[in-house]
């Protein structure tokens, strides 16, 4: 057994089942400010390009990305499991 | 790349910032995000809590220092989130030893770095930065804490700040707040938060920052600029935690700027003994509307929130004189 | 200086081992120890002071601002920081050491579980004194046995030469991939590290190609960034746990091995147990550290009276359990002289792991002798006293263990 672990290992553990509410962008109310990407605590939202895109395979619910989205162009909406 | 010093553009639109804290209209917070790097050195997949204010630490600390980095943090939640067997978030060079040696194993490194690179045995010279806890900081990890901070090692001490013990389910430290509950503090906290940045100052360290995960860009501003400077440097950053202070998970930026809107929480800085204020709030908010927002505070009588603003009143006037 | 014809000597052997009386220093313990450290091209030294450890890191402090060394010194705050600076080191890439004694190692034992477990081969030096309370600077190996069980190497100096021999021995046990194990070097208090005795200093040069740099295998490198210290839970934890047992049994052959490198340009022996007039004894008297030198000296004065014959623990970690049974097999008792009494057992801790080793296999008494704790002189009277002891309980020991000079 090693002593000592790989880098980024845990991406294997697909956080996404924690979830209740899942967050869904409304790229029209989009301004690119940046604020859900910088305060993502699961690094799980992604900029590409002046678009923004969620990974729900970790995405925990947790809303801060709605809650400091400046034009309430994200909105949680009850996961259907 | 943000600008660092007294002429930085963004420390001046903070300044006049018209949405205040939240600067979320402002144009120029907008294009300095945009500086911020866009690569993850601490993966999804870990065990924090939904909201997690520590997580969100990690991530702006490694997005500010980049890849040539070691991290040491001591026992608490971000290493037990990060680290279970055989799993790792860390994308950088990481350690964990015990929970009161943090400062310690950092000066361990730190030295290590300086003598292989004067033998040749190493090319690159890494930064030494421990992220702790406020219980690894203020309570158990002081004493190894304030040794390295005197020998004046070349390395960043961050205190993720959420003013309890969370790993072992929010038992009071001594940076918890006055009247805030914990499991072993059940009636409030009843002693004044203990004021570390300060004590840190008193160490004559180079630079002495505070911060908080809402102000981001103030932040990494920080991290950079301690990083930058060769010896010791320590932040305290503010890490709002919806499990221990009992609000919902959306909340966690939000709360943070409601403690630096209400003047429970200055931005500072002292760089070479020089004290200034780095952001100001546009209008102050009344104490109540942030304890308000969290369960750990439910309990408090307006006698003794009339005490906590009268505190904040007096310590307002003297940071914003 | 005369040359190898002009003494006679053909044998490079022999010139070798005149050239090395000529090298003899008298010095302390201490000093010895220090002068061990500077052989071994440590790259990082954290140590505080303490009683009687502290001219240690004080000569190291000199041969470092000297640049005889090139190492940082880190002056720690305490002991536990002193370990906890190396476990940041070590990773690091740095070779690295410490000294300390009694309360400093209490302190870092903590540290010291942490160290193995991590598999940091740390090397260090611990002075053999009392624990409080009450508070007491004198020698006895309670310290060294507290912390028997947090998976370090552990040696034991009878004389000066021994303390500087294992420092360098230590390094080539502890980084061996097969072991990656820390060890400490015990020397005791006052009777070793304050003691005068002509020293050996071997050779930068024999001791550099015995000893190559450290690589270690895994370093906190950010071109490699990997995550050291981690947490296991229940589904892995008992694993590194039994890994750290293979590593010390690893150990077992690989100190052997080191011995035999060793003697090749010292032509010291080491083993884990020396036996002196062992053959064909009744009575073994077991003895661990400075007390054997006392130990052999009674035993040459009382060899015609008594069939007695010494073995001197070298080694406490690995546990010589062989060698303890090979030397039993040939014995009728054995005493265990040792300065430390596990309290509740009424035994010492040496004397309860010589009759773990014999269980199972021939039965003969293990009598524990406690001796000199806080620093109580063990004269020639106390060891004759033990002997007579000895002899008696070959027909039916009264009792297990003995408080030697109770007052």
């Amino acid at each position: 057994m090693k002593i000592v672990l790989e880098p980024g290992t845990s991406l294997k553990n697909k956080t996404g089942g924690w979830r209740n509410f899942k967050p869904v962008i409304e790229m029209k109310k989009c301004i690119d400010c940046g604020n859900c990407w910088i305060f993502c605590p699961e690094s799980c939202i992604r900029k590409i390009g002046n678009k923004y895109e969620i990974d729900l395979d970790y995405c925990k619910g947790c809303g801060i990305c709605a809650n400091e989205c400046p034009t309430k162009a994200i909105e949680t909406v009850l996961e259907e499991k | 790349m943000i600008v660092l010093g007294e002429k930085a553009s963004y420390v001046k639109c903070r300044w006049k910032c018209e949405a205040g804290l939240s600067a979320n209209r402002c144009w120029y917070y907008r294009q300095h995000l945009k500086e911020v790097s866009e690569e993850e050195l601490f993966t999804s997949g870990h065990r924090g809590c939904a909201g997690c204010g520590n997580v969100i630490t990690v991530r702006l600390v490694l997005k500010a220092s980049g890849k040539n980095v070691v991290v040491v943090s001591p026992t608490g939640c971000t290493e037990v989130i990060s680290t279970p067997y055989p799993e790792t978030s860390w994308e950088v060079p990481w350690i964990h030893a015990n929970f009161e040696n943090a400062g310690a194993v950092a000066s361990g490194i730190s030295d290590a770095v300086k003598v292989l690179l004067r033998k040749g045995k190493i090319k690159s010279k890494p930064k030494v930065i421990a992220i702790a806890g406020d219980g690894g900081t203020v309570d158990i990890g002081f004493q190894s804490l304030s040794g390295a901070m005197e020998r004046g090692h070349d390395m960043l001490y961050i205190c993720v700040d959420n003013e309890a013990y969370m790993n072992t389910g929010v038992q009071r430290s001594g940076a918890t707040p006055y009247g805030a509950y914990t499991t072993t503090s059940p009636l409030g906290q009843d002693t004044p938060k203990k004021d570390m940045p300060a004590i840190m100052a008193a160490h004559r360290i180079p630079y002495v920052a505070t911060a908080t995960i809402s102000l981001p860009l103030d932040f990494i501003e920080k991290v950079k600029k301690a990083i930058s400077i060769e010896g010791a440097s320590y932040i305290h950053v503010l890490a709002p935690c919806p499990t221990g202070w009992g609000f919902p998970g959306e909340k966690t930026i939000e709360l943070g700027r409601l403690a630096v809107d209400a003047g429970m929480w200055t931005l500072y800085e002292i760089l070479n003994g020089e004290f200034r204020v780095t952001y100001k709030p546009t209008a102050k908010v009344p104490v109540k509307e942030y304890l308000k927002a969290q369960k750990r505070f439910a309990h408090l009588s307006e006698e003794t929130i009339k005490k906590i603003q009268e505190d904040i009143d007096k310590r307002w006037a003297e940071a914003f004189r | 200086m005369r040359s190898s014809q002009s003494l006679g000597m053909s044998d490079t052997r022999t010139l070798a081992s005149a050239k090395r009386m000529l090298r003899k220093d008298v010095m302390t313990c201490n000093k010895a120890v220090a002068e061990s450290v500077k052989l071994c091209d440590v790259d990082v030294i954290a140590a505080y002071p303490i009683t009687p450890q502290t001219s240690i890191v004080e000569y190291l402090a000199e041969f470092v601002a000297k640049k005889e060394i090139d190492a940082e010194y880190i002056k720690v705050e305490s002991e536990h920081s002193a370990l906890s600076a190396l476990v940041g080191a070590s990773p690091a890439g740095a070779r690295t050491f410490t000294a300390t004694s009694s309360q400093g190692l209490i302190l870092m034992s903590e540290v010291m579980f942490t160290a193995s477990g991590m598999r940091l081969p740390i090397v260090m030096a611990n002075a053999n004194r009392a624990l409080s309370a009450p508070l007491n600077i004198w020698n006895d190996q309670q310290d060294s046995l507290a912390v028997r069980d947090s998976g370090w190497i552990q040696f034991y100096a009878e004389n000066n030469q021994e303390a500087l021999d294992y420092v360098i021995q230590c390094y080539k046990i502890s980084e061996n991939k097969k072991v990656m194990l820390p060890s400490m070097v015990n020397l005791d208090g006052f009777y070793l590290t304050h003691t005068l005795e002509p020293t050996e200093i071997p050779d930068k040069k024999d001791v550099k190609k015995f000893l190559p740099p450290y690589e270690p295998e895994y370093r906190l490198d950010p071109e490699s960034p990997l995550t050291f210290g981690f947490f296991a839970g229940p589904d892995s934890y008992q694993e590194f746990r039994y890994e750290q047992q293979k590593a010390m049994e690893n150990a077992e052959r690989v100190i052997k091995e080191a011995a035999k490198d060793y003697y090749g340009f010292t032509g010291r022996k080491y083993s884990a147990i020396e036996e002196y007039k062992l053959d064909k004894k009744d009575t073994v008297l077991l003895t661990v550290g400075s007390v054997s030198g006392t130990v052999k000296e009674v035993v040459d004065k009382l060899e015609k009276k008594y069939s007695v014959g010494v073995a001197k623990l070298r080694m406490f970690r690995p546990f010589p359990f062989e060698e303890i049974r090979r030397i039993a097999s040939r014995a009728k008792i054995i005493g265990v002289i040792e300065k430390d009494v596990i309290i509740g057992v009424n035994q010492g801790a040496v004397a309860t792991e010589i009759k773990n080793a014999l269980y199972g296999s021939k039965s003969i008494p293990v009598l524990s002798f406690i001796v000199g704790l806080g620093g109580r002189d063990t004269p020639p009277s106390t060891v004759e006293k033990i002997i007579k002891i000895c002899e008696n309980a070959l027909e039916k020991p009264e009792k297990e263990s003995y408080w030697m000079d109770l007052k």
